[in-house]
């Protein structure tokens, strides 16, 4: 009865194939909830908050100096993909990350996908997330982006997108981990009988990723996770993931390159570090080769790390595959590398720079999404229905102004998922986010981070712009 | 373990350690004066004079009154050495470490950190006596989950260095709070108030029924000093203490005790012996306050050396 009013409208959404009808793999959960009284679904929801607010399962908000933690709103009301729909999601990202890897190891060394004109050379060159410091690099297995965060959204008619890649850091397996688990205490009995695909095993393969990467020939090799601190967003994650695979968390300040190797201080010296979970951007990782200005990194770390001494994860140089333009390319590269066609689409994509896209983008502004090639998180972003005409203006002038620095997308009307509001439920547009390592082979962790807009009739996901979270649940084959 | 790592456990022991002693602090001031006749407000100055914070007070309050130096000590954030600093202290640190940790633990102080941020956004509805019971509680159950749930390590022993550095020097605070109080008053000494004072004293530092029930009974201002200061097994005495600490020193170093590779293991080997030889006799003659101020300035001498052989890792490039 708590759905009985509630309408899918004119979306796609996840629990519900229409008013009345919830799909066949929500039914046990939709019924228990319908046999809940609504007090005992807001206390539910009440001591989930809490109990993550207790574990300090928070981020921090940026701009503010006391470094102020709040924690990610979190919905109790699971977002369910069958097991079917993940098949093709899992080989889909598999084949992705495949290529994205070849064309890494390829674009840093013989670049042939340029040679053969598949990508044009400018592109590369121009964006700045390419690293030149990083030609001829060979990191350790060949493979250069060990950790994924895709993001994924489905349109009105159920069709799935990727939006973005997300190779350099990204962040939220953490909620994942700990959404689970509330959601355990939240919903145990529901919980049993739907047989769930478990997603506590991240960790253990985020350390076997690691591992791959030391020398085989060391029997106990050092792992850090390399944190900018306290008082980065993600700072929780990091000490979580860090405490979870039981391997130090080091600070820039920590580490120290000594006879050619990275160290770290300890109380009883210097002692040897092999491979880095860096949670630092490229930028910021070496002040002598890079940012300058950086605090964060350690001085010296890039000559340790093109002479093999240590293995970092992931590589430098890969958020050249989160460039906005180069992500346009990588079903090209899929074909040109694997020979296949991609099984994830891509979100179809203006290019500003080709002039006649650029016209296409310019004429309709008042539909498309404009995006800067080389931001994220929700930033630098034009939602052209929702924008004001001296908005759309403004990046009209940006776009002829740099043309390479702008791409231009539909604007989709993303999946709901019903959500707790008061005493009702409504529907909010979602998005996924998987995570994929990069190891011995490629593994995709069955979920994700499904991120929740909370404000109503908002298409904006992010955490640093009213997001929530809720827990994903693939169900077993 | 990290030196970073290892400084930040040593501060977070040492600040949830300070938190609990500030509160008994206040709690033996108040008391002390409830029964002097003076009852004047400048025996307020002194719990900031021996903190070393009075021109910051002066700047920020400007006389001393009570108000001002228990607001001072409990929720200014802008003093150092508040509760409300030493539990946001704290927190950080074991936010920096919390993968080192138990999670038991990082409840515990996170925990102890909300419920003193709830009580500084509206000091004036604290009952400061039950507040401080709660700050000395959330503290106890802070060290007994360490206890219980951390392994006995290396980043353990340094916990357990900071804690008891912090306790011997709180302790001999408190003791000299009575010598500031003592002053004005000197044709007391020996009189009803007097022992009601030392007993308060006994009290704050939770000595009271420990000190009734170890042989003697009656209250004598040597014997109570004794306790505080020589006491080997009472747990808040300055000599159990420094005890303690060394034998964590010594269990990180490996260095048998009894002698000593680095300056830390010396100064330290070295003021506890001190204080296993000497009696209250030698320090009465040599006068309680100065005693203490030697002891507080050896016990920072031995802080700056942990902070050398630890923390400060020189590296030669």
């Amino acid at each position: 009865m708590k759905f009985k009013h509630y309408d899918p409208g004119d979306f796609y959404d996840e629990l519900f194939m229409a008013a009345g009808q919830p799909r066949p793999d929500a039914i046990p959960l939709i019924d228990r909830i319908d046999s809940l009284s609504i007090e005992d679904i807001r206390q539910r929801q009440q001591a989930a908050q809490i109990a993550l607010f207790k574990m300090g399962v928070t981020f921090n908000v940026y701009g503010d100096d006391r470094g102020t933690e709040r924690i990610f709103p979190f919905d109790i009301i699971p977002r369910i993909v069958s097991a079917t729909e993940w098949e093709v999601l899992e080989k889909g990202l598999k084949q992705r990350i495949y290529a994205i890897n070849l064309f890494l190891a390829d674009l840093y060394n013989q670049q042939l996908i340029l040679k053969d004109g598949i990508i044009p050379e400018e592109i590369i060159y121009s964006a700045s997330s390419f690293l030149k410091p990083c030609l001829g690099l060979q990191p350790p297995a060949g493979i250069w982006c060990h950790i994924t965060g895709t993001d994924l959204v489905r349109d009105r008619d159920g069709q799935w997108y990727v939006l973005e890649d997300n190779m350099r850091c990204p962040s939220g397996v953490s909620y994942v981990l700990e959404n689970r688990r509330v959601m355990k205490s939240t919903f145990p009995v529901v919980f049993n009988t739907m047989k769930i695909q478990p997603v506590e095993e991240y960790p253990s393969h985020l350390l076997e990723t690691l591992l791959n990467l030391a020398p085989p020939q060391l029997i106990d090799p050092t792992v850090v996770v390399l944190t900018p601190g306290i008082y980065n967003s993600a700072y929780f994650e990091h000490s979580y993931l860090a405490q979870q695979m039981g391997v130090e968390l080091v600070e820039g300040r920590d580490l120290v390159v000594s006879d050619g190797y990275l160290k770290m201080r300890t109380t009883k010296g210097l002692q040897r570090v092999d491979v880095v979970y860096r949670r630092i951007d490229d930028d910021f990782i070496d002040p002598t080769i890079f940012r300058s200005d950086s605090l964060l990194g350690v001085p010296g770390l890039m000559e340790v790390y093109r002479s093999g001494r240590v293995a970092i994860a992931n590589a430098l140089g890969t958020g050249v595959a989160d460039d906005k333009v180069v992500y346009a390319y990588v079903p090209a590269m899929i074909r040109y590398y694997l020979k296949e066609d991609p099984i994830l689409a891509n979100v179809p994509t203006y290019l500003c720079w080709e002039p006649s896209q650029q016209s296409h983008v310019l004429a309709n502004l008042d539909k498309l999404v404009v995006k800067a090639a080389g931001e994220s998180g929700g930033y630098g972003m034009l939602i052209g229905p929702h924008a004001t005409p001296e908005q759309r203006q403004d990046f009209a002038q940006r776009i002829q102004a740099t043309p390479r620095n702008y791409i231009a997308q539909p604007t989709l009307a993303l999946s709901r998922v019903p959500t707790l509001f008061d005493n009702h439920f409504e529907g909010c547009h979602v998005d996924l986010r998987p995570y994929i390592l990069y190891g011995k082979e490629i593994y995709v962790n069955p979920g994700g981070l499904t991120r929740v807009a909370l404000k109503r009739g908002s298409l904006v996901v992010n955490s640093s712009q009213g997001g929530g979270s809720k827990d994903t649940w693939v169900v077993c084959k | 373990m990290l030196s970073r790592v290892a400084d930040s456990i040593y501060w977070l022991n040492r600040y949830v350690e300070r938190a609990e002693n500030v509160a008994r602090f206040i709690d033996v001031n108040e008391y002390l004066l409830l029964d002097s006749p003076m009852g004047l407000a400048q025996q307020w100055e002194p719990l900031v004079l021996t903190t070393g914070d009075l021109p910051l007070f002066r700047d920020r309050y400007g006389e001393t009154t009570a108000k001002g130096v228990i607001h001072f000590l409990t929720f200014d954030e802008k003093s150092p050495n508040s509760i409300l600093s030493c539990l946001n202290m704290a927190r950080e640190n074991a936010r920096s470490i919390r993968e080192i940790i138990s999670s038991e633990m990082w409840q515990e102080v996170n925990e102890f950190y909300l419920m003193v941020q709830e009580a500084a956004r509206a000091p004036d509805s604290v009952v400061l006596a039950e507040f401080f019971t709660d700050i000395k509680r959330a503290s106890h159950r802070f060290a007994g989950v360490m206890d219980a749930t951390m392994t006995h390590n290396e980043g353990w022993q340094f916990g357990q260095i900071g804690r008891f550095l912090e306790r011997a020097d709180k302790t001999a605070r408190i003791l000299d709070v009575k010598y500031f109080i003592l002053l004005p008053s000197v044709r007391d000494v020996g009189t009803t108030l007097d022992e009601l004072q030392w007993m308060a004293l006994l009290k704050s530092a939770s000595a009271y029924e420990m000190y009734r029930k170890q042989g003697q009974h009656r209250i004598t201002p040597q014997e109570v000093a004794e306790f505080l200061l020589l006491n080997m097994e009472f747990p808040r005495s300055v000599r159990h203490c420094l005890l303690r600490a060394e034998r964590s020193l010594h269990h990180i170093t490996g260095t048998p005790l009894g002698s000593w590779r680095t300056p830390v293991e010396r100064a330290m080997g070295r003021l506890r012996s001190d204080l296993d030889y000497i009696t209250i006799d030698d320090i009465v003659q040599r006068g309680l306050h100065e005693f203490l101020d030697d002891l507080q300035s050896q016990m920072n001498h031995i802080d700056s050396t942990i902070f050398e052989t630890f923390f400060a890792l020189e590296v030669a490039s």
